[in-house]
């Protein structure tokens, strides 16, 4: 019984988690309408009675940040994977699997520090004058770097669980390396890959202390990856560090905020739950 | 499809130009892997190069400062060290239960899904979100304030699934003719877990174990958002003291516009990483020590 409570711990946690979110967030709905809140092209909540509270900036600076972590961290996870599983040698492996979960294993608040001391001041700066001190470039790319090791041990696994058979059959039509993989197994771990990459999504779009550091905090619309953009999780940040004005409706905005940016991942990561049950159907 | 992938299903792709495919496709591979590679290390390398001159006893030992070259790290070491044991005592005890109740007792059924696909989905639940879980929780309804106790707690929710993960595999691996075989000599059920099956699958938790906890150690965002503080120069004395930790320090040392304290920052960033690395030695130690004996 007592180790049935702790697993019903579990439980619980999803059901506070919940009910703290929607509490707040509809205790803000009462003074913010739902039209405004997501149809709204400008966010400045804290503006007394010139307030405006359209999220869309705030969604807008966190896809940006994912679609550039995405694009920067999908090649080169996907490659380290099939290195990994076609083509490395089990001493190279041994120095690769550590080195994963090292990257894997550095806080945020380093990686953040990484990205603005950096990428931005030694990377950026230097090669495009342009470039903002607070910009979403840097901040996307350190949190491609983040969600790599995700990428490429997921995918990794998935390319393993292609039974042998398909591969020798591919060697014995003929096909080379280069052909066996590309066109037998990385298809035939489609699925698998798609969840990882889908699971990698939702951690960018939940990262917060890199953003926080070196994304700016300015809500943004621009598309202009060389500006600062505010992220739904930066936002959070800022409202708790206490530098805005405290008052009732900026404690929950931050709710509202935490809300859209919980279901959001949970949409992500349910169907990357998904596609990994159905692919292990497959297989086993 | 191309010219040169139709010669190769043809037999014929032997040749010179598909060799020169083959290597290229093997050096992209190997850029792509390298990039990540020369990433760590830069990073690695900077911290170190820009942490080195503020590292020092009295580095460990002083108050934060307004002033970057006086500034220290001691009231962040010890309120990451006050953190973290409400952590652990909350979520060992309770991780492990939970672990041992899925694998061993649950029957297979609706709450045993349930639980199951609560943590899948609770471990993929970003952390800041376990920080207006706290906020709203232990900060306000329970009235625990802003403090050490709110904050472990916080952070023992956010590696709870972490622990029953690793923990649920670490029983798996137990051979099940250990447990067979305790229960035709007679024994209980509970005896068979508590007395054979928990011995064995220890090494295994306790590597899941540290590396939950070395997560827990460089979190910022829960705790930031739960309401730590940014700026402290007192040192907690009880579980209901304000607080702030080494990564929460970092972050308020980084975000200042002053170069100076850049450096400030790395030398915390390299006190940090330090600690995790030796976590993380003790673990793979376990690991090894454990894989050694069958």
């Amino acid at each position: 019984m007592v180790l049935m409570a702790c697993g019903l711990i579990s439980v619980l946690t999803t059901l506070g988690i919940v009910l703290a979110l929607i509490s707040e967030t509809l205790s803000f709905f009462r003074e913010v309408s739902p039209l405004e809140y997501f149809t709204g092209r400008e966010w400045a909540p804290t503006f007394g009675r010139n307030a405006s509270f359209g999220v869309l900036p705030l969604i807008s600076g966190t896809l940006k940040v994912t679609a550039i972590a995405v694009m920067f961290s999908v090649p080169l996870g996907l490659a380290t994977a099939i290195y990994l599983s076609e083509y490395a040698p089990g001493r190279v492996r041994g120095f690769l699997k550590p080195f994963l979960e090292v990257l894997a294993g550095i806080p945020t608040v380093v990686l953040g520090f990484f990205a603005l001391n950096f990428v931005t001041k030694n990377l950026l700066e230097p090669a495009i004058p342009q470039v903002e001190r607070f910009n979403v470039l840097s901040a996307g790319l350190v949190v491609g770097l983040m969600i790599i090791p995700t990428i490429a041990s997921l995918s990794e696994d998935a390319l393993r669980a292609v039974p042998g058979s398909l591969r020798e059959g591919a060697y014995a039509l003929g096909a080379t390396r280069r052909i066996a993989a590309l066109k037998v197994i990385v298809p035939a771990a489609l699925s698998g890959i798609a969840a990882s990459v889908i699971l990698g999504m939702s951690r960018a779009v939940g990262e917060t202390m890199i953003v926080a550091i070196a994304g700016g905090n300015q809500p943004s619309m621009s598309f202009n990856p060389l500006k600062g953009s505010q992220t739904m999780t930066a936002y959070i940040v800022q409202v708790s560090l206490g530098d805005t004005a405290t008052g009732e409706i900026a404690y929950q905005t931050i709710f509202a905020v935490g809300t859209t940016l919980f279901v959001l991942t949970l949409i992500l990561n349910l169907i990357s739950i998904r596609i990994v049950r159905r692919f292990r159907e497959t297989y086993e | 499809m191309s010219v040169g992938e139709a010669q190769a299903f043809s037999l014929r792709g032997q040749g010179g130009k598909q060799n020169l495919y083959e290597k290229t496709f093997v050096v992209l591979l190997l850029v792509a892997v390298l990039i990540g590679v020369a990433s760590l290390i830069t990073l690695l390398i900077d911290v170190l190069r820009v942490g080195a001159p503020r590292l020092s006893v009295d580095f460990l030992t002083s108050l934060p400062s307004r002033f970057a070259a006086r500034a220290g790290a001691q009231p962040a070491l010890w309120g990451t060290l006050w953190v973290i044991s409400v952590c652990t005592l909350f979520s060992v005890p309770v991780g492990m239960g939970a672990a041992i109740y899925l694998e061993e007792f649950a029957r297979k059924g609706r709450l045993a899904t349930l639980i199951e696909l609560n943590i899948a989905n609770l471990a993929a639940v970003p952390s800041i979100i376990y920080g207006l879980l706290g906020l709203a929780v232990f900060v306000r309804f329970f009235a625990m304030g802003r403090s050490v106790l709110a904050g472990g707690l916080t952070l023992g929710l956010l590696v709870l699934p972490v622990i029953v993960l690793s923990g649920r595999e670490a029983l798996r691996a137990v051979p099940s003719s250990i447990r067979d075989g305790a229960l035709a000599l007679g024994a209980t059920r509970w005896q068979t877990v508590s007395r054979q099956v928990f011995p064995a699958a220890l090494p295994g938790f306790l590597t899941g174990i540290i590396l939950a906890l070395s997560r827990a150690i460089g979190e910022t965002a829960p705790l930031i958002t739960m309401g730590a503080l940014t700026y402290v120069t007192f040192v907690p004395n009880s579980l209901l003291d304000r607080f702030t930790v080494l990564p929460i320090q970092i972050f308020n040392w980084t975000s200042r516009p002053q170069s100076a304290f850049a450096e400030t920052a790395a030398a915390g960033i390299v006190v940090l990483l330090a600690v995790l690395l030796a976590m993380n030695a003790v673990a793979i130690l376990i690991r090894s020590r454990y894989q050694r004996k069958p």
